[in-house]
């Protein structure tokens, strides 16, 4: 049988279940910006993710922390689509990400409608990712052009705002290569706002850098938290910059939160062994 | 020795007409080589079984099966299907498909090489597979496949010998009738092989050309190439002081 959600009545309610969408999001305070339902993730026969169940609001900043091996980064990778969900559902906005539930049954969106969504999520990796052959300002210009559908005019011109906001004006015209891992992460940066993402998640971003270089990251990381309204999600080792721009902390251990709070409370007074146990290690 | 020469000379429009014949052969052959090449081998990394697999089977099918076999094939056995095609199509049919196997092999664990965070970069952007392909992930494959793919090229240009068996009068067939009107084996064969030599080294030349443009993409350096080593050269003379002029390969000569 062929899919048929175009006319379909949709059981959860929701008010629309396509993606295409009219851009214009974040309706209603009440309606999460992010929205784990029942989430479970398995590699193999390793579960990484269990029941996992969480709601993340409209502009919350959230720093998930936690040993290595805790499934922070697969909740990220999960949100992003470059893991497949086990089980469970994610919502963006109230709408489902990857599958939604069809008369009872757990059914998968086609890809179309998935990349849709996923046009409301940023991400900046670990390891940067450039795009090699290309020069910083291709880099920033090619998915506004090409996903937005943006002219290049206008895309060349907002790249050159955000390339200026993160100090990179004058290297529009280099190669990746050229650039220190510093600067290339605040190009990877730029590249992601070029989206205007409703969600940006930041995944380890200072942890392939030189000391020296974490620095000018962090502060364009602030300057973002402090002028935009954009939802953040940070897996971070750098706990005095999750004090500072996080409004929530989460503590994760063997794929569960084990306790979450203001980040005053979890850094000041955890109320588990094992947070205490964790903060002590990496500060 | 002389009269060698002066039936070489005599011999050479000849000559010119087989090197012709051996190039239309070797050049067709190399872009339709390329052109399965390219069908084949990104069908392989397709995530759907469909695509996958045939493309899996007719490329191990022709890389399993012998050039000359597969031009006979085509040579004998099609007109007893109703299908009869001039000797040259059949050569560059049989080497396209020969040789796109074997290319198709190269383009496919060159794509699959591409590191995996360039992947997840251009899915974070949101880039449909086909404009992830065809801007992040091939123009990066690229620049790997090439030296494997000149290796193929330059065995393309020697395996078009075998199209003498088909009445084609290609360089070798010219040759072995240069040996047959001068008596003289030895004399006629080296003339082939430099010949064919010759022709070899202007591809593998263009081929370098070519690395070197699609790694200078890249804002790479081709590893150990000429231009580093003839600095290095000047270096160890102790003449470092032009080294800047050399320093082209990687972009736009602007230093930070």
């Amino acid at each position: 049988m062929p899919p048929t959600e175009n006319i379909a009545p949709d059981p959860d309610g929701a008010s629309s279940t396509e993606a295409s969408a009219s851009g214009a999001s974040a309706s209603g305070t009440s309606t999460p910006a992010i929205e784990f339902k029942d989430v479970e993730k398995r590699f193999g026969t390793t579960t990484v993710l269990k029941n996992l169940n969480f709601t993340i609001s409209p502009g919350e900043r959230v720093a998930l922390i936690g040993p290595s091996g805790s499934g922070k980064t697969t909740i990220l990778r999960l949100i992003m689509t470059l893991e497949e969900l086990t089980d469970g559902y994610i919502f963006i906005d109230g709408q489902p990400l990857t599958h939604t539930e069809r008369n009872g049954r757990r059914v998968e969106l086609p890809s179309k409608t998935t990349r849709a969504m996923t046009t409301r999520i940023g991400m900046v990796f670990q390891q940067f990712n450039l795009f090699p052959n290309m020069t910083v300002l291709e880099n920033v210009i090619e998915a506004p052009i090409h996903v937005l559908k943006k002219s290049k005019d206008q895309a060349v011109q907002e790249a050159r705002e955000l390339l200026d906001k993160v100090g990179l004006a004058e290297k529009a015209d280099e190669h990746p290569s050229r650039l220190s891992g510093g600067q290339q992460q605040r190009v990877a940066i730029a590249r992601a706002l070029a989206m205007s993402p409703e969600v940006l998640l930041l995944d380890e971003v200072t942890s392939a850098l030189d000391p020296e270089l974490v620095g000018d990251v962090l502060a364009v990381l602030r300057t973002i938290a402090e002028t935009t309204d954009i939802t953040m999600l940070l897996v971070t080792h750098e706990m005095q910059f999750a004090r500072e721009v996080s409004d929530r902390v989460m503590m994760f251990d063997g794929g569960q939160v084990l306790e979450e709070g203001p980040p005053n409370q979890i850094f000041g007074a955890p109320r588990h062994e094992r947070t205490r146990t964790f903060l002590s290690s990496v500060q | 020795m002389t009269d060698n020469f002066t039936s070489l000379l005599d011999f050479l429009p000849q000559i010119g007409e087989g090197i012709q014949v051996t190039l239309i052969l070797t050049l067709a052959g190399a872009l339709g080589a390329m052109i399965i090449a390219l069908v084949l081998g990104l069908s392989m990394t397709s995530t759907h079984a469909w695509l996958r697999i045939p493309a899996r089977i007719i490329v191990e099918f022709f890389r399993g099966t012998s050039l000359l076999v597969q031009l006979f094939w085509l040579f004998y056995v099609l007109p007893l299907l109703g299908v009869e095609l001039d000797p040259m199509s059949c050569g560059i049919g049989a080497l396209a498909l020969n040789y796109g196997a074997y290319s198709a092999e190269v383009v496919r664990s060159s794509i699959l090489t591409v590191a995996r965070g360039q992947w997840e970069a251009a899915i974070a952007l949101s880039l449909s597979p086909a404009r992830r392909m065809v801007r992040i992930i091939f123009p990066q494959a690229w620049a790997l496949m090439i030296p494997s793919l000149a290796t193929l090229l330059i065995q393309l240009l020697k395996g078009t010998a075998v199209v003498s068996f088909i009445t084609l009068q290609d360089l070798t067939d010219k040759i072995n009738q240069l040996r047959m009107s001068t008596n003289d084996t030895f004399f006629s064969f080296t003339v082939g092989l430099i010949i064919y030599f010759v022709i070899a080294w202007i591809l593998q030349e263009l081929m370098n050309l070519l690395e070197r443009r699609a790694t200078a993409r890249l804002g790479r350096k081709r590893p150990n190439s000429r231009t580093e080593r003839r600095l290095a050269r000047r270096l160890a003379r102790g003449e470092g002081g032009r080294h800047d002029a050399d320093d082209t390969a990687a972009g736009k000569g602007v230093r930070p």
